[in-house]
């Protein structure tokens, strides 16, 4: 195998990926407009709660609407990350998966060309959401823009390492419910996105550290700190761990001689 | 991307971005009976200077090296070195004084004494009351026309608009504004001044001439209460295109186009935002904001909040000297 051979399959991967995007334009509606949905009504109805003191990075009081702004663009990178893991199973009960998995190429090398691919689509929406936001007036400065892109990157992998992980275990498309209930919905509440860490701590220490250990509050936290340009150490550290991670293990999952596609060829 | 060279490049931008506004800022804060000083380059406080008890309204000398301070539970006025940063001597203000207003002369400063019910004219280099002028139930708002000629006082419990012939020393016009008036701030040109009405919600904009409410301003924040719109601080820009407007417990400034009189924007700051002042080239106001004890800095340019900086308890005053 040349590296001509990896670059040629990852581009089909990826190709594969932009025409599905493509195809499905709602999806890409749907992606951008669940996060709208909460900036222009449920940032609007809170906007009067919160604003009372200053955290970092921001160096005056906020809007709510401009709070939650990361919140919502990390929302969108999992919700791709869920959607795309979601096609994993698609492809395997289609059988087109069969097809990927006959390459010569390392599995592996499959798996992280997938991810890369649905994080190149998750990144764009993400920068179209932020175009958007600008109707509401979360301007961040002309540098956030470039910044925020290694954390939409980095944050984009873990979301979708995540999402791998998950399609290796899940056996039908009907299970995508359980995801949302079982990981989306309890990693998006528990977590800096809606709401100040410190708030969470007056009210509950166990959430407080529930939500410090949550990899996505330090998606939402890098995505955060990078929009005002800055670098939040500690977050980068967890989210290159966790990717690592999860990755591993989805990879050892779609193993067929070990992991689960082993336990459920057995079934 | 390197997240580090970015913020370094942006850390190095903004710095670029402050040369231009090196002044100092001083905020009298009621509680805390103490002077903070912040810098204006770095936007950090620097000091805290222990002057007398509760100081409210703040000024800056003609000369500009030394700031007037209404002590109002000590019953005078402080006059703060800005060179040793001590006090070096107090003058007689009368009981409870809140607010002061200086005579374009730097000789003669105009004290509210709140609980008396009258003006009180101060001889600054000779240490002693000039003269009493008996105006409204609990005068605060303090506004001396830019030739000097007339000081316009406001009465809260009166609900007037005074407007005093500094020759006579005389109250020569009353004009009835919104509930409890607040402050009065003329316009360079000295055509109008503007009267905020902290219950009444509203500025009124007067015809210095005419001496008549030429338009009642009102303000609309949405998702705030009309109760808790409280205008109290006012800045108007020297060009008179902008006004700007403290809305107290609303926790915004209004951005008012003062040709049109209409409301261009509001800006999120901290709680309860009292009063305002400009830096020496209008590009920014400061607000203090006496709840969440910080103040508040504006980009004139831009019209944003760039920042907000810490200071003592219950910050009420705040003046910007070169």
């Amino acid at each position: 195998m040349r590296p001509i051979h990896y670059l040629r399959c990852f581009f089909g991967i990826a190709m594969r990926e932009w025409l599905r995007f493509l195809n499905q334009r709602g999806r890409f509606f749907s992606a951008l407009v669940r996060p709208l949905v909460w900036l222009a009504i449920f940032a609007t109805g809170f906007h009067f709660v919160l604003g009372v003191s200053i955290i970092p990075p921001y160096e005056t009081y906020v809007p709510y609407s401009v709070y939650i702004a990361p919140g919502l663009i990390a929302m969108i990178l999992m919700f791709n990350g869920m959607l795309s893991s979601l096609s994993m199973v698609y492809d395997r009960e289609m059988g087109s998966m069969r097809i990927l998995m006959v390459s010569p190429l390392p599995r592996w090398f499959l798996l992280t060309a997938k991810l890369l691919a649905g994080v190149i689509v998750s990144v764009l929406q993400a920068y179209a959401f932020l175009a958007i936001a600008l109707i509401w007036e979360i301007e961040p400065p002309w540098f956030g823009y470039l910044a925020v892109l290694p954390a939409l990157i980095l944050s984009g992998l873990m979301l979708g390492a995540l999402g791998l992980l998950l399609s290796s275990a899940i056996r039908q498309l009907e299970n995508f419910a359980s995801v949302m209930n079982f990981v989306i919905f309890p990693m998006f509440f528990a977590s800096s996105a809606l709401y100040p860490l410190w708030h969470v701590k007056e009210a509950s220490l166990l959430l407080y550290d529930i939500c410090e250990i949550n990899p996505f509050t330090h998606a939402v936290e890098l995505i955060r700190f990078a929009l005002y340009g800055q670098l939040e150490p500690v977050s980068a550290v967890v989210l290159v761990a966790a990717t690592a991670i999860f990755l591993t293990l989805a990879v050892y999952g779609y193993d067929p001689a070990k992991g689960l596609m082993a336990r459920r060829a057995a079934e | 991307m390197p997240n580090g060279l970015i913020a370094a490049v942006a850390i190095a931008f903004l710095c670029t971005a402050r040369i231009t506004a090196a002044d100092t800022i001083y905020v009298s804060n009621e509680k805390d009976n103490t002077v903070t000083v912040v810098d204006g380059k770095t936007l950090e406080p620097v000091k805290t200077i222990p002057v007398g008890q509760r100081p409210r309204g703040i000024l800056l000398s003609k000369d500009a090296k030394s700031l007037y301070i209404c002590a109002s539970d000590s019953d005078h006025i402080e006059v703060l070195d800005l060179v040793s940063d001590k006090i070096s001597r107090t003058l007689p203000s009368g009981a409870d004084p809140e607010y002061s207003a200086l005579d374009p002369s730097g000789k003669l400063l105009y004290v509210a004494n709140e609980d008396d019910n009258l003006v009180t004219v101060v001889d600054i280099d000779r240490g002693e009351v000039v003269t009493e002028i008996p105006v409204g139930v609990e005068p605060e708002g303090m506004g001396i026309s830019p030739d000097g000629k007339y000081l316009v006082n406001t009465s809260e419990t009166t609900n007037m608009a005074h407007v005093i012939d500094t020759a006579t020393r005389r109250v020569i016009a009353n004009i009835l504004v919104d509930s409890r008036p607040r402050r009065a701030v003329w316009t360079a040109d000295a055509a109008q001044f503007w009267v905020s009405a902290e219950i009444g919600g509203s500025v009124s904009v007067v015809d210095a001439a005419k001496r008549e409410i030429v338009k009642r301003i009102t303000f609309a924040v949405p998702g705030v209460p009309t109760e808790a719109i409280q205008p109290v601080g006012i800045a108007i820009t020297r060009d008179r295109k902008l006004a700007f407007v403290g809305l107290g417990p609303a926790n915004r400034v209004a951005v008012v186009d003062a040709q049109s009189y209409e409301v261009l924007k509001y800006l999120l700051v901290g709680q309860r935002v009292w009063s305002l002042a400009f830096n020496p080239d209008q590009s920014r106001v400061y607000t203090t904001n006496g709840v969440s004890n910080d103040i508040s800095v504006i980009d004139v340019a831009s019209l944003k909040v760039i920042k907000s900086v810490p200071v003592g308890q219950a910050p009420w005053g705040v003046v910007s000297r070169p």
